[in-house]
Parts: structure tokens; sequence; C-alpha cells
């Protein structure tokens, strides 16, 4: 087999960034291994566990499952883009405030489908954010936290 | 390069006073929220390559060809490892000095003894290249039969379950108590293969620099892993620098090193370069420890007041067929209700896994699904409610051994709890109550606890004179908050603000902070550090009360406190200076001190040391289809001095949700014709989501305990599972009246 590499161009918070790469690494891949992106974490490998869970095109995405390739012409926000000038996000700040996390290793990806499901209109009672949060697994059990801070949030991203 | 961490920069921490018993929000949480956290596999040396095992899709039997040709034809493959060009140990994998060491996969052979066993090691450029590489080896294998199941082999008594305790106990006389008694209760139930399925799989990054290993890995014991390493690679411990600042949580999983962590060592030493080794989520189930399955029969009698006469606890379980760890299920009934005789016994079999370990509350875990179903069964057998069946049954005295408890808030707890969660309506008999969708609902309760467990830990404190402080200790922070509380102790036993502490944990090159297991790491490291600032204020009182020049001067040691970073006169606070002109006046930049944290014997002798608590679940079953629902869970836990409220509700949470799951979503399932595990993976073999969690609440019950050690802590990170699924499953019998035998509880079951 020859090593084939295509060029890939990639937006990720705000930045450009030409890369050669092969057809198969993931977006998930790239970010970590490639361009030292390494907020978004691997769990799974397999779209099961959501720990890897980035926007594209504002959307929440799992990037174990979606090619680097893929994503060329598209906008890409990971957990180290959503500060802006230092100043936590309102879902970071509540996650801190409410203990959101333990170990931390899924809360980048819980922070990112937060956002979006905020984003979403899917935050608007207890039941509906754990529903719609049900695709971010949390080994710690952090989920009573979860809910209080994405709550909290929503309405400060409302007011 | 820096191996110790420090996180006294970060500004995000709430600050509402320090320290002990402040509700600060993490320290390392800013870090956490913004991705900047560094975990072990989000570390790049330069020229480091990739390495991903293969592993065994067999149980039992022997790797007869690997197709090494194709995988190293792979563009970018740069070796495979396996059993002919593994580098050589100084010590056999196989060897077990003492009870702690388990035995380890490290290609030694070609045999395989269990399935996701690693069979060989590909390194490449890239993780593209080599999990294709592994991909390509296309292993055939002589098969030989699994052994499956608890019925898969002959039993034995193991000489030893746990850590070492004895496997048959007994006080008083079971039989005849039973005999006397005018109610008798017989129940087996049983528990599956658990996973602890960390999020963050087991990963490894290592760079060789001679006989210097730099090392980034998960681990709940760095000095153990340090010592261990250093034992195979047969170089010195000091020269293994070990760097663990966050664990993606642990669970028991990382208390030890495992086989491919020390696979990821041997390839980096084969390549001579640095390598990155990631354990794949299936490859987690099987050579990283996992709670043994049990089958558990208690028998028990009681006599007319529903006081227990006898209580006898069998448990059954499994170990690997090489290696010895026996989950301790039948020792929960030592401690919980009184009773004039008890008996507990253990028989295990050896079947085709990889070698089960602790897994978060291992044994109590285990043990208090069986015994909390089983009082609940013998309650109902009296006609009496369960809370009150528990409260006759009182023990005030630890049951198996006669011992007075340090401390036992367990009444408090009860009390509490249930008036929280409204108890006192609950109909004694099952399948009454429905809700307005017509759904069985259930109340159950089961009663918690965790021994207070203290190992050995030391740290070193140093003063400046620039009125800081430092505090060094090689803890290890899973989630639980070790850079916070430990922080926060540190503060109090230097005097000082916690802004004004630089606290330094996560590396082996630190002093050794023992092990985060057992609920212990909290009391234990925490003492070390109690006591290492304890002798660095002693040593600044001695540079102040004995100079003439000092206003402290012929206090004495015992006539002096230390607070705000000053040190005042006992009897009269109006006298005092800071520690920074006391330091500059005897023209020291620093002094230091050493502690210990180390349980005391005499104490140990006299007591019995336990956190106690009482779990509350509210479930709806739909009568049809027999899905089950936990809407409601109340727990109240009283666990000594509580450093740090906001971060102690979040582990008694955590242990709830992991209880809920017990009783509810999580089991490994063998394949009994090849003996391979079928659901490993995070969709098949089930945790709970958001969605499975209900309105939870965990009440604080103040209790204040003068022995367990000088700062009053037991422990808090495994407490929460105990009960609560006993509580659940008792809740499950309440809404329909069928008494779950298997955990978890299955839709079947419930149909009948």
């Amino acid at each position: 087999m020859t090593k084939t590499t295509i060029p890939v161009h990639l937006d990720i918070n705000g930045h450009h960034h030409d890369l050669q790469l092969e057809p198969r690494v993931t977006l998930l891949d790239a970010l970590r291994d490639r361009l030292g992106l390494t907020g978004t974490k691997k769990g799974c490998d397999h779209g099961q566990c959501g720990a890897c869970t980035v926007h594209i095109d504002g959307e929440r995405v799992l990037a174990c499952l979606t090619l680097a390739a893929q994503v060329e012409g598209r906008t890409v926000t990971t957990i180290e883009g959503l500060a802006r000038e230092g100043e936590m996000h309102p879902v970071q700040a509540a996650f801190l405030e409410h203990d959101a996390f333990q170990c931390g290793y899924c809360t980048p990806g819980q922070i990112m489908s937060a956002v979006a499901c905020i984003r979403e209109g899917h935050a608007g009672s207890d039941d509906e954010i754990r529903e719609y949060m049900a695709g971010n697994l949390c080994r710690c059990g952090a989920y009573p936290h979860i809910v209080a801070a994405i709550r909290q949030a929503a309405l400060e991203v409302a007011s | 390069m820096t191996l110790e961490l420090s996180l006294n920069q970060q500004p995000a921490h709430a600050r509402q006073g320090s320290s002990i018993g402040q509700p600060l929000t993490r320290r390392d949480g800013f870090l956490k929220v913004t991705g900047a956290a560094r975990y072990a596999a989000d570390n790049h040396p330069p020229g480091m390559l990739y390495a991903v095992l293969a592993v065994s899709s067999i149980a039992r039997g022997r790797v007869a060809a690997l197709d090494i040709e194709a995988a190293k034809a792979h563009q970018g493959v740069v070796e495979v490892m396996t059993p002919k060009n593994r580098p050589a140990l100084a010590a056999d994998p196989d060897a077990k000095d003492h009870p702690f060491m388990f035995r380890l996969d490290l290609l030694q052979n070609d045999q395989v003894r269990y399935p996701n066993q690693s069979i060989a090691v590909v390194i490449a450029e890239t993780l593209e290249a080599a999990t294709e590489g592994a991909a390509l080896l296309s292993p055939r294998y002589e098969v030989l039969p699994a052994r499956v199941g608890l019925d898969g082999a002959e039993s034995f008594v193991p000489r030893g379950v746990g850590v070492g305790g004895p496997a048959v106990q007994h006080k008083g006389d079971v039989e005849a108590g039973l005999k006397s008694a005018k109610t008798r209760i017989e129940a087996t139930y049983e528990t599956p293969a658990q996973y602890h399925n960390a999020m963050e799989p087991h990963a490894i990054v290592v760079a060789w620099d001679g006989d210097t290993l730099s090392i980034d890995t998960p681990s709940q014991g760095l000095a153990m892993a340090q010592g261990r390493i250093a034992g195979l690679f047969g170089i010195a411990p000091e020269n293994v620098h070990i760097r663990s600042p966050f664990l993606g949580g642990g669970f028991g999983s990382k208390g030890m090193i495992s086989g491919p962590q020390v696979l990821g060592i041997l390839a980096a030493r084969l390549v001579g370069r640095p390598v990155k080794l990631v354990l794949r989520r299936e490859q987690m189930y099987g050579p990283v420890g996992h709670r043994a399955p049990t089958r558990q029969t208690l028998r028990m009698g009681m006599d007319g007041e529903g006081r227990l006469t006898a209580l006898d606890h069998h448990a059954k379980t499994a170990s690997s067929t090489f290696d010895d760890f026996f989950e301790p299920a039948a020792d929960a009934s030592h401690t919980l209700y009184a009773s004039p005789a008890i008996a507990t016994s253990h028989d295990a079999v050896r079947l085709d896994t990889g070698t089960p370990l602790f897994m978060r509350a291992p044994g109590e875990a285990t043990g208090s699904i069986a015994l909390e179903s089983a009082i609940d069964e013998a309650a109902h057998a009296c006609g009496m409610d369960p809370l009150e069946f528990r409260l006759r049954n009182y023990a005030e005295v630890e049951p198996m051994t006669g011992k007075p408890f340090s401390s036992k808030a367990l009444r408090e707890c009860y009390r509490q709890a249930a008036e929280t969660f409204g108890w006192a309506s609950r109909p004694l008999q099952p399948r009454l109550m429905r809700d307005a969708d017509g759904f069985l609902t259930g109340w159950g309760m089961g009663t918690a606890t965790f021994p207070a467990l203290m190992f050995q830990a030391e740290a070193r404190a140093v003063l400046r004179a620039d009125g800081s402080g430092l505090m060094e200790t090689g803890a290890q922070d899973m989630g639980q908050g070790a850079w916070t509380a430990f922080a926060q102790i540190a503060a109090d036993g230097l005097g000082l603000d916690i802004d004004q502490v630089d606290f330094r944990a996560g590396s082996s090159d630190l002093p050794n902070a023992g092990i985060a297991g057992g609920s212990g790491h909290t009391a234990t490291a925490g003492m070390a550090i109690h006591n290492a600032g304890a002798a660095v204020i002693a040593r600044l009182a001695d540079l102040a009360t004995g100079n003439e020049a000092s206003p402290l001067f012929g206090a004495g040691n015992e006539g002096v406190l230390a607070r705000g970073g000053r040190l005042y006169r006992r009897d009269d606070e109006s006298r005092g200076e800071s520690y920074a002109e006391i330091l500059t006046r005897a023209g020291l930049s620093e002094i230091e001190g050493h502690g210990k944290g180390a349980p005391d014997p005499a104490s140990q002798e006299t007591y019995a040391k336990h956190a106690h608590g009482a779990v509350f679940a509210e479930v709806k079953v739909d009568p049809d289809f027999g899905q089950i629902r936990v809407t409601r869970l109340v727990g109240a836990f009283a666990a000594g001095r509580i450093i740090n409220p906001r971060l102690v509700r979040s582990q008694y949470y955590g242990g709830m949700i992991w209880g809920v799951s017990f009783a509810l979503n999580e089991e490994a399932i063998t394949d009994r014709r090849s003996g391979r595990i079928q659901n490993a993976n995070l969709a098949e073999y089930h945790v709970p989501v958001n969605a499975d969690v209900p309105s939870v609440e965990a009440l604080l019950v103040h209790e204040d305990d003068p022995h367990v050690n000088a700062l009053g802590i037991k422990g808090v990170g495994e407490i929460g599972i105990t009960g609560t699924a006993g509580a659940v499953a008792n809740a499950v019998w309440h809404a329909t009246g069928v008494r779950p035998r298997r955990f978890p509880i299955r839709i079947e079951d419930l149909l009948g």
C-alpha cells in the first residue's frame, strides 16, 4: 500500500490550518495529534460516549465519527475556542460553580454538548436537559450537577 | 522537565474563607472546563511514535501464527513487538513477591489465558498506521475450551479474600441461632462481572533516556507504580519519573500499573524513541481488572420481636486461572447488624478471564446489595417496616468483633433521610402504590457503610521568608478533588491563607502520598500534610520563642498559635509576629518540616472505624412492560469531618449513581462457547446516562470522630454505592411484589 495524503484546509476556533492528511484521519485525531488541540477527548472512538463532542457550523458533532477531510470549508469549534479573551463561557463558569464534573475527562464534551443543547432550545426543563444530554457519558456520575449547571447557564444565555 | 504541577496561580476557584470545611470550587476546575488540563495521552514528546496493542480474540489457548510481514509492510509501521523480540526484563512478570503484586501479561510467551490479552504491539509513525498494522497481524490460534461462569470450574476455599482477610469467619453458633428462630429466611442473589470503564482509557507516554524513564500515565498509586516498574526493568526507583496530575477516572482500575502500560515502556525501549500507547475501549475488558461476579446466599433467623438470632452469609466468586483476587462480598455482614451468631464464608472458581481487582467498594458493593435485599426480606417476613427492622437490629458495637465504634451517627442518617424522603407514609405491603399515569411505584431503603481506612503517606512542608508556604506530596486526583481538599488541609496546617500556599502533587518525584483508594486518601495524605505543617510550624516557633527579640520569647511551642501567616501567644493574642519577620530575623530563606500519615495502632486495636449512611429510593415500574425508572434518591451520610462539602456531595452523588447502575444497568456478558465478552463497549455495557438519573439528594450528617485520626476524617468515595443498590432493589420489590434475585434487574424477571 502506498501512502496517500491529501491537502485538508481546516477552520478551527477562528484559525486556519493547512494540513496534509491521509483520508482516513478522523477529525478527533487530527485535532489531538496534528494540531495539539488535546482538550477534545477520546473515550471510545465509536461514537458511544460523547467525550469528543465539538461544534461544526455551530452544531454538536462527534469528532471520532467525522473524517477531518469532511469538515473542509466548515467552521469547527472545540473546547479551546469557547472562552472569549480569557473569559469563560457561561456554561464553563456554571460547570465550575456547580461542580458539574469530577475527573474532568468527559467535561469538554459535556460542555460543548451543553452549549449546543441550550442553543437548540432543549434546556427548557430538567427532564429535557437530561434527555438531550443523554449522549454524553459521565462515569463519575456528575449528572445532577451537570443538569443544575446547564439550567443556570441557560438562564444567563437567555438574559 | 518540571514534574510538579502547581495550581496556585489559578484564579477561578471561589474564595469563601479558609479552609477546612469551606465549599471551595475546584482549584483545578478552570483547567478542566477550558480543556487545558493535561491528561496522560495529551502529551506528545518530540519524535514520539504510536503503539497499538493486538489482543487475543480467544479466551484460552496459544497464538499459533501472526502475519508480522503484512503488518510491517504497511506504510508507517516501524516495528512489531512479539514474544520473539520483546526486550528483556529484570523480573519475571509472573512472579508474585507479595499479595499486591499482580501478574502481568508482557508477551512472556505465546499462551493466551483470557480474552483481550495482549499478544503483540505494533509501533508506527501514526496512530492510523499502528491501528491498521495491528489489524493486519490476523492471528491464528490453537484454541482450548474456555472455562466460563461460576459453575464453570471446580470450586475451592481461597486462602484469603480481599486484601488477605480470612475466607471463613464466625462468631456464635449460627445453626443453633437459626434453629431457635421464630422466623427464618434464606435467599440467593447473583451479581455480574463489572468493568470499571473510567472515561479515560489507560494510556502511557514514555521516553527513555539511558536508564532513566520519563512517564506520563494515570496512576492511583504513584510510588507503587514506580517501584513495580523499577523492579521489572532493573533500574533504581528514583530513575522512574511518573507524572499523573489528572486521572480521567480510576475506580480501582489504575491502582496498580497494568500490563499494557508496561508494554508501552517496552515498546519505547525496543524502538529507541518515545512511544504513546492508549488502550482502545474494548481492550479495557481484560488486562486492567474488573469486579468479579458473585453468587451469595444469606440465611437469617429472627425472634418474635424481629431481632436477629443468626446471620449466615456465603459468597461464591471467581478469579483468573493464574492469579488471586477474591471479592470479599460476605464480609459486608461483619459490621452492620447486631446478631448473637454471624458466619461468613467464601468459595471460588478459576475462570479464563483477566484477573479481577478492586473496583469501587470491592466486596462492600457486592455484599451490600445482597445483605440489604435479604434484610428487606427478613423485615417483611417479620411483618415489620424495613426501617423499624434495621433499628431493631442496630449494632451498638461492631457485631463481629465486639469493638466499640469510633463514632457512628447512623441513627441520625436514618432519621434525616427518612424524613426528607417522606418514608413514614409507606404502605407495608408491595404493589399498593401507583402514580397518576398508572405506573407501579415502590419505595425501598438500604444501609450504607464503608470502613475508615488509612494507609501510609508522607508530605514535605516549607515556609519561606516572603511569608508564603509550600506543601508537597505525590497525591493523586482521579476526580475526588485532591488538588482542592489537600490544599485546604495544607493551608490550615501551615496557618496560611490558601492563596499563600503552593500545593504540589501528582508526581512520583514528590513524597509518597500512598494510594488514592479504599476511600483512605484524604485521611492518609491529609494527615501527612497536617503533620508536615505542624512540624514546620514547630520549627518556626522554636526560632521565635527562643529569641529575645521576638514578642513570643519564652512562650514555648505549646503556647503559640499559627494563623493567617502569624504566630501568636496562646495566652495573649495581642502579642505575635509574622512568619516573614521570624525567618528574616533568623536570616533563613526558608525552613522545612516533614510529616507522615498512618493509622494509629492503639486506636486500631480499640475501635471499629466505619462511615455510615442511609439511602431511600423511589422507583416506577411499567406494569405491562416491566421497565424500571428510578425517580427519587435521598441519602444521608456520616463520614467524620468534611473537608469540602461541595466536593463531598459530588462524591456521594457519584457513588449513589453507581448504586443505581449496579441494581439496574451494568453487566459484562460472556459468551459461554467462546469465553469472549460480548458487550465490550460503552453502548452495550450499560452505564447510566443523564436521562437514567433522577433527582438525587445527599445529606451531610455532622459527625465528630476523635479516634480515626487527628483531623477526624473518614472517607466518602465509595460509601454511596453501598445502601443505594439495595435500596433500588427493595423499591422494585415494593413496586412489583417480585423479589430481584439477580443483578442487574431484568425486565423478564419482573414479568415472570
